[in-house]
């Protein structure tokens, strides 16, 4: 018998560390040579590590949430055989201890006020620690402390004061023998929350859950943040009426060629070819402003990433080079790239080098949003719900089929003026699609 | 005459319906009470209290006779007893009216008016009260509903003659020679072996297969054993048929469908009580009931708004101290308190010899609640002032949950046991373990040392057992 290391694969290019997302096994597990023992995820993508070999789960080398580097071991095998690991001693032993090289990611329990004090100091501390945390502890028990239907335990005395101060024993833990309840519950009851428990069936829940944010919702978190604290947005709504582009994209649809396998279109295609026409009047507005260099670098094709929802998050596929992509073109690439993300089969390339990105909520979409620019872009479009108004048209209210775009722009680089302009151009192009078209 | 307005109206001056108006008066509220009769209701004038006093006369009556046979262990001799029942009864009427004024006085001290008199309800605000020198109207705010109940007669056994009720035998100039009891309820068993101590030949008539039904027969085997040293006869499964043509028996049907004959110089029919609900124009406010009682919440609201209801009028148990306590809350509640029904145990006693008092589950309800339980006996048989006073039958029980040992239920069967209802009462509604009884120190010599030592019996040492 043996042992056998697995290290964290390279799992792409230039990626010198991924985060631990998920463990699919755990310790005492019989593994094949393939199961899929857990994901990674890198910037953008999420990549299973398989077993390359068939055995026993010794150790696991990584929590969740943990960024581990590039080649770091991660599982030791008990395998048949030699294993890759050096025969038994004190150095697999030091293997085995050792945490894997772990990136310096801050770790609040690590540093501490014991660092600080003498050892000696700190062993008095600690010693007191855990009686006063058992009694906190029982304070804070909360929700129905027995089963349902049993009456609390209580003398009169202690239940006459529970109904005087609208207290619910039956939401009161007792400390007495059997669960009774004394007067000192009820001031424990009354000092951690000062309203009063309703006499209905409604009941308070004090519970907390703690939830670690870990892989695409770290990641989400980072980016929004950076985004939102780094750029200082400028939004800008506009109505655009929709009324012929609808009618338009109805008859295309409607529109069958024998032989051509043709995408069902939806109104991003022609949004998408819209912005081309636009950006090629403004081509700054296809930029990624790299702000500590001072550099904005004005990019000639036109990757749009679309925001897209999938279980696990918020994920943006990129069409590659719109402006060389016609309608139907950016249709199938929006189909194909949407279910690329659900499924998680997109590639880390596919997920990233957008240069502008649209965010559409389709029939959630609202009135109005306040998109968060995709950083280091300079700007984003917003698709909000379609609907019919009644609009004016001089003499009467006809109905017409409006939608509203809401959309972000980077104040640094991108005056309102010009955000205005911007937007204008592509609602003239939407309303009268057919300059879409035209050169 | 001119209406009367006030806060509080209390119709009926029972031991629900003082005790409210009292209350009420402590608390500043505008409180006027309404009787028709004396107040104190049934308990005072024609249950609780003349019952007892012609029990304990029957009781000492009995053991004078048994030292006038020469046979008592106690070494006392005296010539045969003689026994002036009229002159008992007027004792006890003394009790009775001393307790009456005690009551009004009580009234009048906590500043409430009483109106004397029968009270209708003309709607949910208004009563017309028929007095002496004519109607009074009384408006209030919130009415008290207080009523109580009355013995149930049995349509071919009007009471009149020689049927009478209980409110009848306790006023009766002489023992009769020859009673026959229909029903053996405690009413029926408490006035029956009262009238056997006194010299009578009792017959006691019940439909069911065994008497105090409402109890475990274990409880109540005492109690079946000195009815036979009484010379009581007990007719189980038996129904009472009517009255004979003379008027001097009473007809039975036997549990083996015959017919018997069970001569009588009077027949007491105690076949139970029922609601008050007739005659006060209960029909004008259209109370929702439970069966025959008017139904209530936990803070004894009737269906209508500012309309309570209290006592035997409301249901089982039909117990003054149950009335009492949904007097004093409902005072409470109209004076604006925060208040509603939580008490854990009503106890209670049944004054036959030898005494029974219950409070909270029989061991039948504890088991049927589904957990382990624990029981406890300890006999008197093994407590010494038990033999002191020649008092040995009998035991005291406790049941207790298994897992943590909360007493559910206590009770106890012996002579004198009435009184430890305040102890049993008090450990069930302070929540008390089998532990806490068993650690308390209960003096020496008393028959409460029972109650501990059933206790220390269900944790498995007991000490004098």
């Amino acid at each position: 018998m043996g042992e056998h290391i697995i290290k964290l694969p390279d799992v792409g290019e230039g990626v010198a560390e991924a985060e631990l997302v998920e463990w699919h096994v755990k310790i005492g597990d019989i593994v094949r040579e393939d199961t899929v023992l857990a994901a990674v995820m890198t910037d953008k993508a999420t990549v299973e590590i398989p077993s390359p070999v068939d055995g026993e789960i010794l150790w696991l080398g990584a929590e969740i949430g943990d960024t581990v580097a590039i080649g770091s071991p991660i599982v030791r095998l008990k395998v048949a055989g030699e294993g890759n690991a050096k025969p038994q001693g004190g150095e697999v032993e030091a293997v085995a201890a050792e945490p894997p090289a772990k990136l310096p990611t801050p770790k609040p329990e690590a540093a501490g006020p014991t660092a600080k004090t003498s050892p000696k100091a700190s062993v008095a501390e600690v010693k007191p620690a855990p009686v006063i945390s058992k009694s906190s502890g029982q304070t804070s028990v909360s929700g129905a402390p027995r089963p349902e239907g049993e009456k609390p335990l209580a003398s009169p005395a202690v239940r006459l004061r529970a109904k005087e101060a609208g207290i619910d024993l039956r939401q009161v833990a007792g400390s007495g023998p059997a669960g009774r309840i004394g007067h000192e519950d009820i001031e424990a009851f009354l000092s951690r929350g000062p309203q009063v428990a309703k006499a209905s069936g409604l009941a308070r829940n004090d519970a907390i859950q703690d939830i670690k944010v870990v892989g695409l919702r770290r990641k989400i978190a980072e980016k929004m943040s950076l985004s939102k604290s780094r750029i200082p947005h400028i939004t800008y709504v506009e109505e655009i009426d929709v009324t012929a582009l609808e009618d338009l994209r109805a008859a295309l649809n409607k529109e069958k060629r024998p032989g051509m396998e043709r995408p069902k279109l939806t109104l991003l295609p022609f949004l998408m070819r819209a912005m081309v026409k636009a950006i090629s009047d403004q081509p700054n507005l296809n930029s990624l402003f790299d702000d500590e260099a001072g550099i904005i670098h004005q990019h000639g094709g036109i990757h749009i990433g679309i925001a897209a929802q999938t279980p696990s998050g918020l994920v943006v596929p990129v069409v590659k080079h719109a402006e060389a992509r016609d309608i139907w073109d950016c249709g199938a690439e929006i189909v194909r790239l949407a279910e690329a993300a659900k499924s998680g089969t997109a590639t880390r390339d596919e997920l990233s080098g957008s240069t502008i990105t649209i965010t559409s909520l389709g029939a959630m979409g609202g009135v109005a949003t306040t998109p968060v620019i995709n950083h280091p872009e300079v700007a984003i479009i917003g698709v909000n719900k379609m609907m019919v108004r009644p609009v004016w048209d001089g003499t009467q209210f006809i109905p017409r089929k409006m939608m509203n775009l809401s959309s972000s722009f980077d104040h640094r680089v991108i005056d309102g003026w010009n955000a205005a302009v911007f937007i204008q151009r592509i609602k003239a192009l939407l309303e009268t699609p057919a300059l879409i078209f035209v050169d | 005459m001119k209406e009367i307005s006030c806060k509080l109206l209390v119709i009926g001056a029972g031991p629900g319906g003082y005790v409210c108006a009292i209350r009420a008066g402590q608390l500043g509220v505008d409180t006027v009470i309404v009787e028709a009769g004396k107040p104190g209701g049934t308990c005072l004038n024609v249950g609780c209290i003349p019952s007892k006093a012609l029990i304990h006369a029957a009781e000492e009556f009995e053991k004078v006779s048994d030292m006038a046979g020469g046979n008592s262990p106690l070494g006392i001799s005296v010539t045969a007893p003689t026994l002036d029942l009229a002159r008992t009864v007027a004792w006890k009427d003394g009790i009775v009216s001393r307790l009456n004024s005690g009551v009004a006085g009580l009234l009048k001290k906590a500043g409430v008016k009483t109106v004397h008199g029968w009270a209708t309800f003309r709607d949910g605000k208004t009563v017309a009260v028929e007095t002496e020198t004519g109607s009074q109207v009384i408006r209030a705010e919130t009415i008290v509903i207080a009523t109580g109940s009355a013995p149930v007669d049995l349509s071919f056994l009007p009471f009149g003659g020689p049927v009478i009720s209980s409110t009848e035998a306790l006023a009766l100039s002489e023992v009769p020679k020859k009673l026959a009891v229909v029903g053996g309820g405690y009413i029926g068993l408490e006035l029956g072996m009262a009238f056997a101590k006194m010299g009578a030949k009792v017959t006691v008539v019940e439909a069911l297969p065994r008497v105090l039904a409402q109890y475990d027969a274990e409880l109540t085997r005492p109690v079946v054993k000195r009815l036979t040293a009484l010379g009581i006869e007990v007719m189980l499964g038996a129904k009472a048929k009517g009255l004979s043509t003379k008027g001097d028996a009473l007809l039975v049907e036997t549990s083996d469908g015959k017919s018997a004959k069970v001569a009588a110089d009077k027949i007491l029919v105690t076949v139970g009580r029922k609601p008050v609900t007739e005659g006060w124009g209960l029909e004008q406010i259209d109370l929702d009931r439970t069966g025959k009682f008017i139904r209530i919440d936990e803070q004894c609201r009737t269906s209508m708004r500012g309309i309570f209801a209290i006592g035997d009028v409301t249901g089982e148990p039909m117990l003054a101290h149950r009335a009492m306590a949904q007097g004093e809350m409902v005072a409470e509640i109209v004076a604006g308190h925060k208040r509603s029904w939580d008490k854990r145990a009503i106890p209670a006693v049944c004054f036959t010899d030898p005494e029974l008092v219950t409070a909270g589950l029989s061991p039948e309800e504890a088991k049927a609640l589904g957990g382990e339980i624990k029981i406890g006996m300890f006999p008197f048989a093994a407590n010494g002032r038990a033999m002191t006073k020649l008092g040995e039958d009998g035991f005291v029980r406790v049941i207790a949950r298994a897992d943590n040992h909360l007493v559910l239920g206590i009770q106890a069967v012996g002579q004198g046991v009435s009184e430890l209802a305040a102890a049993f009462g008090l450990a069930l509604e302070m929540s008390a373990r089998l532990e806490d009884i068993a650690g308390t120190i209960h003096a020496h010599p008393t028959q409460g040392e029972g109650f501990q030592e059933a206790a220390l019996k269900a944790l498995g040492h007991a000490l004098h057992i």
